[in-house]
Protein backbone atom coordinates (compact mmCIF):
# COMPACT_ATOMS: atom_id res chain seq x y z
CA UNK A 1 0.00 0.00 0.00
CA UNK A 2 2.75 2.45 0.83
CA UNK A 3 4.36 1.73 -2.65
CA UNK A 4 1.27 2.24 -4.15
CA UNK A 5 1.20 5.95 -2.22
CA UNK A 6 4.93 6.73 -3.00
CA UNK A 7 4.73 5.99 -6.96
CA UNK A 8 1.28 8.53 -6.40
CA UNK A 9 2.55 10.72 -4.56
CA UNK A 10 5.67 11.13 -7.45
CA UNK A 11 3.20 11.24 -9.93
CA UNK A 12 1.49 14.04 -8.49
CA UNK A 13 5.11 16.10 -8.09
CA UNK A 14 5.98 15.27 -11.52
CA UNK A 15 2.67 16.25 -13.04
CA UNK A 16 2.73 19.49 -11.18
CA UNK A 17 6.35 20.00 -12.39
CA UNK A 18 5.10 19.56 -15.79
CA UNK A 19 2.61 22.12 -15.58
CA UNK A 20 4.76 24.62 -14.00
CA UNK A 21 7.22 24.56 -16.88
CA UNK A 22 4.93 23.52 -19.87
CA UNK A 23 7.71 25.23 -22.01
CA UNK A 24 9.71 21.66 -21.86
CA UNK A 25 6.64 19.62 -22.99
CA UNK A 26 5.41 22.07 -25.47
CA UNK A 27 9.24 21.87 -27.01
CA UNK A 28 9.29 18.54 -27.37
CA UNK A 29 5.44 18.48 -28.95
CA UNK A 30 6.54 21.01 -31.83
CA UNK A 31 9.75 19.11 -32.31
CA UNK A 32 7.99 16.56 -32.84
CA UNK A 33 5.64 18.25 -36.01
CA UNK A 34 8.59 20.48 -36.76
CA UNK A 35 10.44 17.30 -37.72
CA UNK A 36 7.54 15.36 -39.40
CA UNK A 37 6.74 18.00 -41.68
CA UNK A 38 10.45 18.45 -43.15
CA UNK A 39 10.00 15.21 -45.15
CA UNK A 40 7.37 16.41 -47.51
CA UNK A 41 9.64 19.98 -47.93
CA UNK A 42 12.57 17.14 -48.92
CA UNK A 43 11.18 14.78 -50.89
CA UNK A 44 7.99 16.71 -52.84
CA UNK A 45 4.34 16.85 -52.74
CA UNK A 46 3.79 13.58 -54.63
CA UNK A 47 1.19 12.23 -52.86
CA UNK A 48 1.51 8.50 -53.24
CA UNK A 49 5.18 8.68 -51.66
CA UNK A 50 4.10 10.56 -49.24
CA UNK A 51 1.28 7.84 -48.23
CA UNK A 52 3.44 5.25 -48.54
CA UNK A 53 6.18 6.72 -45.99
CA UNK A 54 3.52 8.74 -43.71
CA UNK A 55 3.84 6.20 -41.12
CA UNK A 56 7.35 5.56 -40.95
CA UNK A 57 7.83 9.06 -40.59
CA UNK A 58 5.28 10.29 -37.79
CA UNK A 59 7.41 6.93 -35.82
CA UNK A 60 11.05 8.52 -37.18
CA UNK A 61 9.92 11.60 -35.60
CA UNK A 62 8.08 10.08 -32.49
CA UNK A 63 11.47 8.56 -31.66
CA UNK A 64 13.46 11.28 -32.26
CA UNK A 65 10.82 13.81 -29.88
CA UNK A 66 11.62 11.21 -27.24
CA UNK A 67 14.81 11.25 -27.48
CA UNK A 68 15.17 14.44 -26.78
CA UNK A 69 13.25 14.63 -24.06
CA UNK A 70 15.26 11.89 -22.36
CA UNK A 71 17.89 14.76 -21.00
CA UNK A 72 14.84 15.95 -18.11
CA UNK A 73 14.37 12.55 -16.63
CA UNK A 74 16.51 12.46 -13.95
CA UNK A 75 19.06 15.30 -14.77
CA UNK A 76 17.15 17.85 -12.57
CA UNK A 77 16.86 15.25 -9.74
CA UNK A 78 20.34 14.64 -10.05
CA UNK A 79 21.47 18.63 -9.54
CA UNK A 80 18.95 19.34 -6.90
CA UNK A 81 19.64 16.34 -4.99
CA UNK A 82 16.37 15.49 -5.08
CA UNK A 83 17.97 12.14 -6.75
CA UNK A 84 19.88 11.51 -3.67
CA UNK A 85 16.41 11.91 -1.44
CA UNK A 86 14.70 9.50 -4.03
CA UNK A 87 17.41 6.63 -3.56
CA UNK A 88 17.22 6.95 0.38
CA UNK A 89 14.02 6.94 0.64
CA UNK A 90 12.80 3.45 2.48
CA UNK A 91 10.71 2.37 -0.88
CA UNK A 92 12.10 0.19 -3.35
CA UNK A 93 14.03 1.63 -6.05
CA UNK A 94 12.00 -0.27 -8.93
CA UNK A 95 8.96 1.09 -7.42
CA UNK A 96 9.79 5.22 -7.53
CA UNK A 97 11.87 4.36 -11.05
CA UNK A 98 8.80 2.95 -12.64
CA UNK A 99 6.92 6.36 -10.83
CA UNK A 100 9.15 8.15 -12.90
CA UNK A 101 9.21 6.58 -16.25
CA UNK A 102 5.57 6.46 -16.23
CA UNK A 103 5.12 10.35 -15.63
CA UNK A 104 7.48 10.95 -17.92
CA UNK A 105 5.65 8.84 -20.58
CA UNK A 106 2.44 10.63 -19.70
CA UNK A 107 4.21 14.22 -19.95
CA UNK A 108 6.31 13.34 -23.28
CA UNK A 109 4.83 10.17 -24.87
CA UNK A 110 1.03 10.81 -24.68
CA UNK A 111 1.40 14.47 -25.85
CA UNK A 112 2.72 12.64 -29.30
CA UNK A 113 -0.15 10.03 -29.51
CA UNK A 114 -2.39 12.43 -29.43
CA UNK A 115 -0.80 14.90 -32.19
CA UNK A 116 -0.13 11.90 -34.26
CA UNK A 117 -3.20 11.47 -36.28
CA UNK A 118 -2.93 15.20 -37.34
CA UNK A 119 -0.14 14.40 -39.10
CA UNK A 120 -0.91 11.16 -40.37
CA UNK A 121 -3.90 13.06 -42.12
CA UNK A 122 -1.43 15.48 -43.46
CA UNK A 123 0.02 12.37 -45.00
CA UNK A 124 -3.11 10.69 -46.42
CA UNK A 125 -3.42 7.69 -44.10
CA UNK A 126 -6.37 6.18 -44.62
CA UNK A 127 -8.61 6.35 -41.21
CA UNK A 128 -7.85 2.33 -40.58
CA UNK A 129 -4.56 3.11 -40.63
CA UNK A 130 -4.58 5.69 -38.60
CA UNK A 131 -6.12 3.52 -35.64
CA UNK A 132 -3.08 1.61 -36.13
CA UNK A 133 -0.91 4.46 -35.85
CA UNK A 134 -2.04 5.64 -32.47
CA UNK A 135 -2.23 2.21 -31.32
CA UNK A 136 1.35 1.69 -32.41
CA UNK A 137 2.07 4.65 -30.54
CA UNK A 138 0.13 3.76 -27.73
CA UNK A 139 2.00 0.04 -27.19
CA UNK A 140 6.00 1.90 -28.65
CA UNK A 141 5.88 5.49 -26.79
CA UNK A 142 7.06 3.75 -23.44
CA UNK A 143 8.72 1.47 -24.50
CA UNK A 144 11.10 4.32 -26.17
CA UNK A 145 10.77 6.06 -22.40
CA UNK A 146 11.77 2.38 -20.74
CA UNK A 147 14.87 2.38 -22.71
CA UNK A 148 15.40 5.69 -23.11
CA UNK A 149 15.76 5.93 -18.94
CA UNK A 150 18.32 3.42 -18.94
CA UNK A 151 20.20 5.53 -20.91
CA UNK A 152 19.21 8.40 -19.54
CA UNK A 153 20.31 7.01 -15.93
CA UNK A 154 23.76 6.12 -17.54
CA UNK A 155 25.21 9.79 -18.27
CA UNK A 156 23.67 11.05 -15.33
CA UNK A 157 26.81 13.27 -14.42
CA UNK A 158 29.10 13.08 -17.36
CA UNK A 159 29.80 15.86 -19.96
CA UNK A 160 28.06 15.24 -23.17
CA UNK A 161 25.81 13.27 -22.09
CA UNK A 162 23.35 14.54 -24.35
CA UNK A 163 25.12 12.98 -27.74
CA UNK A 164 26.05 10.14 -25.74
CA UNK A 165 22.72 8.99 -24.72
CA UNK A 166 21.47 9.47 -28.69
CA UNK A 167 24.20 7.00 -29.67
CA UNK A 168 23.47 4.57 -27.10
CA UNK A 169 19.57 4.78 -26.85
CA UNK A 170 18.68 4.99 -30.93
CA UNK A 171 20.27 1.73 -32.01
CA UNK A 172 17.85 -0.11 -29.19
CA UNK A 173 15.12 1.86 -30.60
CA UNK A 174 15.34 -0.05 -33.53
CA UNK A 175 12.84 -3.36 -33.27
CA UNK A 176 10.19 -0.37 -31.91
CA UNK A 177 10.37 1.34 -35.05
CA UNK A 178 10.58 -1.77 -37.08
CA UNK A 179 7.27 -2.90 -35.53
CA UNK A 180 5.36 0.38 -35.61
CA UNK A 181 6.43 1.40 -38.34
CA UNK A 182 5.78 -2.12 -39.28
CA UNK A 183 1.95 -2.55 -38.46
CA UNK A 184 1.00 0.80 -39.98
CA UNK A 185 2.42 -0.15 -43.69
CA UNK A 186 0.75 -3.58 -42.96
CA UNK A 187 -2.57 -1.67 -42.63
CA UNK A 188 -2.10 0.34 -45.16
CA UNK A 189 -1.54 -3.00 -47.93
CA UNK A 190 -4.33 -4.49 -46.16
CA UNK A 191 -2.13 -7.18 -45.11
CA UNK A 192 -3.46 -5.98 -41.36
CA UNK A 193 -1.21 -4.85 -38.30
CA UNK A 194 -2.17 -7.86 -35.90
CA UNK A 195 1.80 -9.40 -36.07
CA UNK A 196 3.87 -6.20 -35.47
CA UNK A 197 1.37 -5.11 -32.52
CA UNK A 198 1.64 -8.47 -31.12
CA UNK A 199 4.87 -8.32 -31.11
CA UNK A 200 5.32 -4.44 -30.20
CA UNK A 201 2.93 -5.63 -27.00
CA UNK A 202 5.84 -8.27 -26.15
CA UNK A 203 8.73 -6.03 -26.30
CA UNK A 204 6.67 -3.40 -24.11
CA UNK A 205 6.15 -6.02 -21.17
CA UNK A 206 9.72 -6.91 -21.52
CA UNK A 207 10.90 -3.92 -21.35
CA UNK A 208 8.41 -2.77 -18.28
CA UNK A 209 9.75 -6.18 -16.62
CA UNK A 210 13.56 -5.37 -16.97
CA UNK A 211 14.65 -1.98 -17.51
CA UNK A 212 13.51 -0.46 -14.13
CA UNK A 213 16.19 -2.82 -12.37
CA UNK A 214 18.50 -1.64 -15.10
CA UNK A 215 17.97 1.68 -14.62
CA UNK A 216 18.49 1.10 -11.03
CA UNK A 217 21.52 -0.35 -11.18
CA UNK A 218 22.94 2.51 -13.77
CA UNK A 219 21.60 5.18 -11.20
CA UNK A 220 23.27 3.64 -8.17
CA UNK A 221 26.92 3.92 -9.94
CA UNK A 222 25.73 7.24 -11.69
CA UNK A 223 25.11 8.23 -7.97
CA UNK A 224 28.19 7.20 -6.42
CA UNK B 1 22.95 2.27 17.24
CA UNK B 2 25.15 2.85 13.82
CA UNK B 3 28.73 0.85 14.12
CA UNK B 4 31.68 1.71 11.56
CA UNK B 5 34.24 -1.25 11.47
CA UNK B 6 37.56 -0.77 9.42
CA UNK B 7 36.26 1.09 7.27
CA UNK B 8 38.44 2.41 3.95
CA UNK B 9 37.12 5.20 1.19
CA UNK B 10 39.04 4.97 -2.19
CA UNK B 11 38.83 7.94 -4.34
CA UNK B 12 39.91 7.93 -7.47
CA UNK B 13 43.77 6.35 -6.54
CA UNK B 14 43.48 8.41 -3.71
CA UNK B 15 42.87 6.50 0.11
CA UNK B 16 40.95 9.10 1.71
CA UNK B 17 41.17 7.06 5.17
CA UNK B 18 41.60 3.39 5.78
CA UNK B 19 41.10 1.17 9.43
CA UNK B 20 38.11 4.10 10.34
CA UNK B 21 35.97 2.41 13.59
CA UNK B 22 33.11 4.77 15.47
CA UNK B 23 30.03 4.01 17.60
CA UNK B 24 27.30 6.33 17.34
CA UNK B 25 24.42 5.15 20.95
CA UNK B 26 20.67 7.36 21.35
CA UNK B 27 21.56 10.79 22.33
CA UNK B 28 24.96 10.57 21.03
CA UNK B 29 26.55 13.53 18.16
CA UNK B 30 29.36 12.21 16.01
CA UNK B 31 31.07 15.37 14.65
CA UNK B 32 33.28 14.29 12.06
CA UNK B 33 36.39 16.54 11.56
CA UNK B 34 39.26 17.14 8.77
CA UNK B 35 40.68 19.08 6.44
CA UNK B 36 39.07 20.01 3.07
CA UNK B 37 39.36 16.93 1.16
CA UNK B 38 39.81 14.29 3.87
CA UNK B 39 36.94 12.47 3.08
CA UNK B 40 33.73 13.52 5.86
CA UNK B 41 31.32 13.77 3.26
CA UNK B 42 32.27 10.56 1.24
CA UNK B 43 31.90 9.50 4.46
CA UNK B 44 28.57 10.22 5.23
CA UNK B 45 27.37 8.83 1.75
CA UNK B 46 28.82 5.95 2.82
CA UNK B 47 27.18 5.91 6.18
CA UNK B 48 24.14 6.87 4.24
CA UNK B 49 24.27 3.93 1.79
CA UNK B 50 24.96 6.12 -1.18
CA UNK B 51 28.68 5.18 -1.55
CA UNK B 52 29.80 1.58 -0.71
CA UNK B 53 33.31 1.26 1.44
CA UNK B 54 36.08 -0.07 -0.05
CA UNK B 55 36.45 -1.82 2.90
CA UNK B 56 34.84 -2.65 5.89
CA UNK B 57 31.23 -2.20 6.81
CA UNK B 58 28.35 -0.12 8.48
CA UNK B 59 25.96 -1.73 11.05
CA UNK B 60 22.89 -0.29 12.10
CA UNK B 61 21.59 -2.01 15.59
CA UNK B 62 24.35 -4.55 14.40
CA UNK B 63 23.54 -5.96 11.01
CA UNK B 64 24.76 -4.34 7.67
CA UNK B 65 22.96 -1.42 6.43
CA UNK B 66 22.64 -3.14 2.99
CA UNK B 67 20.60 -5.91 4.60
CA UNK B 68 18.36 -3.74 6.28
CA UNK B 69 17.88 -1.25 3.90
CA UNK B 70 14.40 -0.56 3.69
CA UNK B 71 14.21 -0.35 7.67
CA UNK B 72 17.41 1.56 7.98
CA UNK B 73 16.11 4.28 5.30
CA UNK B 74 12.93 4.55 7.08
CA UNK B 75 14.75 5.65 10.45
CA UNK B 76 17.33 8.02 8.62
CA UNK B 77 17.36 11.44 7.32
CA UNK B 78 20.32 12.86 4.94
CA UNK B 79 21.52 16.62 4.88
CA UNK B 80 23.66 16.70 1.89
CA UNK B 81 25.08 19.51 0.49
CA UNK B 82 22.12 20.28 -2.42
CA UNK B 83 19.39 21.23 -0.78
CA UNK B 84 16.32 18.48 -2.46
CA UNK B 85 14.43 21.70 -2.65
CA UNK B 86 12.88 22.24 -6.15
CA UNK B 87 12.52 25.21 -7.27
CA UNK B 88 9.58 25.28 -9.09
CA UNK B 89 7.38 23.66 -6.47
CA UNK B 90 6.44 25.60 -3.35
CA UNK B 91 8.09 25.22 -0.03
CA UNK B 92 5.04 23.33 1.41
CA UNK B 93 4.86 21.33 -2.23
CA UNK B 94 8.36 20.43 -1.53
CA UNK B 95 8.11 19.01 2.11
CA UNK B 96 4.77 17.44 1.55
CA UNK B 97 6.16 15.16 -1.29
CA UNK B 98 9.64 14.32 1.15
CA UNK B 99 7.47 13.66 4.26
CA UNK B 100 5.42 11.23 1.61
CA UNK B 101 8.67 9.49 -0.24
CA UNK B 102 9.67 8.70 3.66
CA UNK B 103 6.61 7.19 4.30
CA UNK B 104 5.34 9.26 7.00
CA UNK B 105 2.74 11.67 5.59
CA UNK B 106 2.05 14.72 7.97
CA UNK B 107 -0.68 17.03 7.55
CA UNK B 108 -0.82 21.39 6.36
CA UNK B 109 -0.44 22.24 9.94
CA UNK B 110 2.26 19.77 10.90
CA UNK B 111 4.34 20.84 7.89
CA UNK B 112 4.30 25.12 8.53
CA UNK B 113 4.77 24.19 12.23
CA UNK B 114 7.88 22.87 11.02
CA UNK B 115 8.64 25.67 8.47
CA UNK B 116 7.43 28.31 11.23
CA UNK B 117 9.63 26.64 13.88
CA UNK B 118 13.09 28.03 11.35
CA UNK B 119 11.13 31.10 10.74
CA UNK B 120 10.07 30.74 7.17
CA UNK B 121 6.14 30.68 8.26
CA UNK B 122 5.26 33.02 6.10
CA UNK B 123 6.76 31.10 2.86
CA UNK B 124 4.72 28.32 3.02
CA UNK B 125 3.01 29.15 -0.25
CA UNK B 126 5.87 30.32 -2.05
CA UNK B 127 7.62 28.83 -5.00
CA UNK B 128 11.04 27.65 -3.82
CA UNK B 129 12.77 29.65 -6.57
CA UNK B 130 11.98 33.12 -4.93
CA UNK B 131 13.63 31.73 -1.74
CA UNK B 132 17.39 32.48 -0.93
CA UNK B 133 20.42 29.77 -0.82
CA UNK B 134 20.11 30.00 3.21
CA UNK B 135 16.23 29.72 3.00
CA UNK B 136 16.19 26.91 0.95
CA UNK B 137 18.74 24.92 3.43
CA UNK B 138 15.95 26.11 6.08
CA UNK B 139 13.15 24.44 4.17
CA UNK B 140 15.52 21.30 3.86
CA UNK B 141 16.38 21.63 7.61
CA UNK B 142 12.33 21.64 8.05
CA UNK B 143 12.20 18.30 6.31
CA UNK B 144 14.58 16.86 8.97
CA UNK B 145 12.47 17.67 11.56
CA UNK B 146 8.85 16.67 9.52
CA UNK B 147 10.00 12.97 8.34
CA UNK B 148 10.72 12.09 12.36
CA UNK B 149 14.30 9.76 11.68
CA UNK B 150 16.17 8.47 14.60
CA UNK B 151 19.43 9.35 13.07
CA UNK B 152 20.37 12.58 11.04
CA UNK B 153 23.14 12.40 8.85
CA UNK B 154 24.24 16.32 8.41
CA UNK B 155 26.69 17.11 6.15
CA UNK B 156 27.87 20.81 6.61
CA UNK B 157 24.60 21.93 8.16
CA UNK B 158 25.51 25.19 9.25
CA UNK B 159 26.74 27.10 6.01
CA UNK B 160 25.17 29.65 4.68
CA UNK B 161 22.94 30.72 7.65
CA UNK B 162 22.45 33.40 9.90
CA UNK B 163 23.64 34.07 13.23
CA UNK B 164 20.03 33.36 14.89
CA UNK B 165 19.79 30.10 12.58
CA UNK B 166 23.15 28.95 13.88
CA UNK B 167 21.49 28.76 17.05
CA UNK B 168 18.57 27.44 15.97
CA UNK B 169 19.80 24.46 14.36
CA UNK B 170 22.46 23.82 17.15
CA UNK B 171 19.57 23.57 19.30
CA UNK B 172 17.07 21.13 17.47
CA UNK B 173 19.87 18.77 17.22
CA UNK B 174 20.13 19.15 21.11
CA UNK B 175 16.30 18.51 21.05
CA UNK B 176 16.69 15.49 18.79
CA UNK B 177 19.21 13.80 20.97
CA UNK B 178 17.08 14.65 23.96
CA UNK B 179 14.70 12.60 22.57
CA UNK B 180 17.00 9.64 22.14
CA UNK B 181 18.08 10.87 18.28
CA UNK B 182 21.70 10.03 17.11
CA UNK B 183 23.36 12.56 14.86
CA UNK B 184 26.38 12.49 12.60
CA UNK B 185 27.78 15.81 12.15
CA UNK B 186 30.27 17.75 9.52
CA UNK B 187 31.11 21.16 9.98
CA UNK B 188 34.05 23.68 10.07
CA UNK B 189 32.17 25.62 12.91
CA UNK B 190 32.64 25.14 15.96
CA UNK B 191 29.66 23.49 17.71
CA UNK B 192 27.93 24.15 21.08
CA UNK B 193 25.16 21.74 21.98
CA UNK B 194 23.87 22.12 25.70
CA UNK B 195 23.77 19.04 27.75
CA UNK B 196 25.89 17.28 24.56
CA UNK B 197 29.47 16.55 24.76
CA UNK B 198 30.27 15.98 21.21
CA UNK B 199 32.40 12.56 20.40
CA UNK B 200 34.93 14.16 17.94
CA UNK B 201 35.64 11.47 14.62
CA UNK B 202 39.23 13.20 13.05
CA UNK B 203 39.47 11.85 9.74
CA UNK B 204 43.40 11.46 8.34
CA UNK B 205 45.14 9.80 5.71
Amino acid sequence: MSMLQTVLALLRRELTLAMRRRGDVLTVLFFFVIVASLFPLGVGPDAKLLRLMGGGVVWVAALLAAMLSLGRLFANDYADGTLEQLVLSPAPPVVWITGKILAHWLVSGVPLILMAPVLGVQYGLSSEALGVLVFSLLLGTPVLSLIGAVGAALTLGLRGGGVLVSLLVLPLYIPVLIFGAGAVDGAMAGLGAEAHLSLLGSILILAFLLTPWAVSAALRISIE
Amino acid sequence: MLEGKDLACVRGERTLFSHLNFILREGELLLVQGANGSGKTSLLRMVCGLLAPEFGDILWRGEKIGAVREGYHAEMAYFGHAPAVKEDLTAFENLDFACRLAGNPQGRDEVEGALGHLGLGHCLNLPAKSLSQGQRRRVALARMLLVKARLWILDEPLTALDQAALQLVQSLIGEHLQQGGMALLTTHQPVAIAGVEPRILKLTP
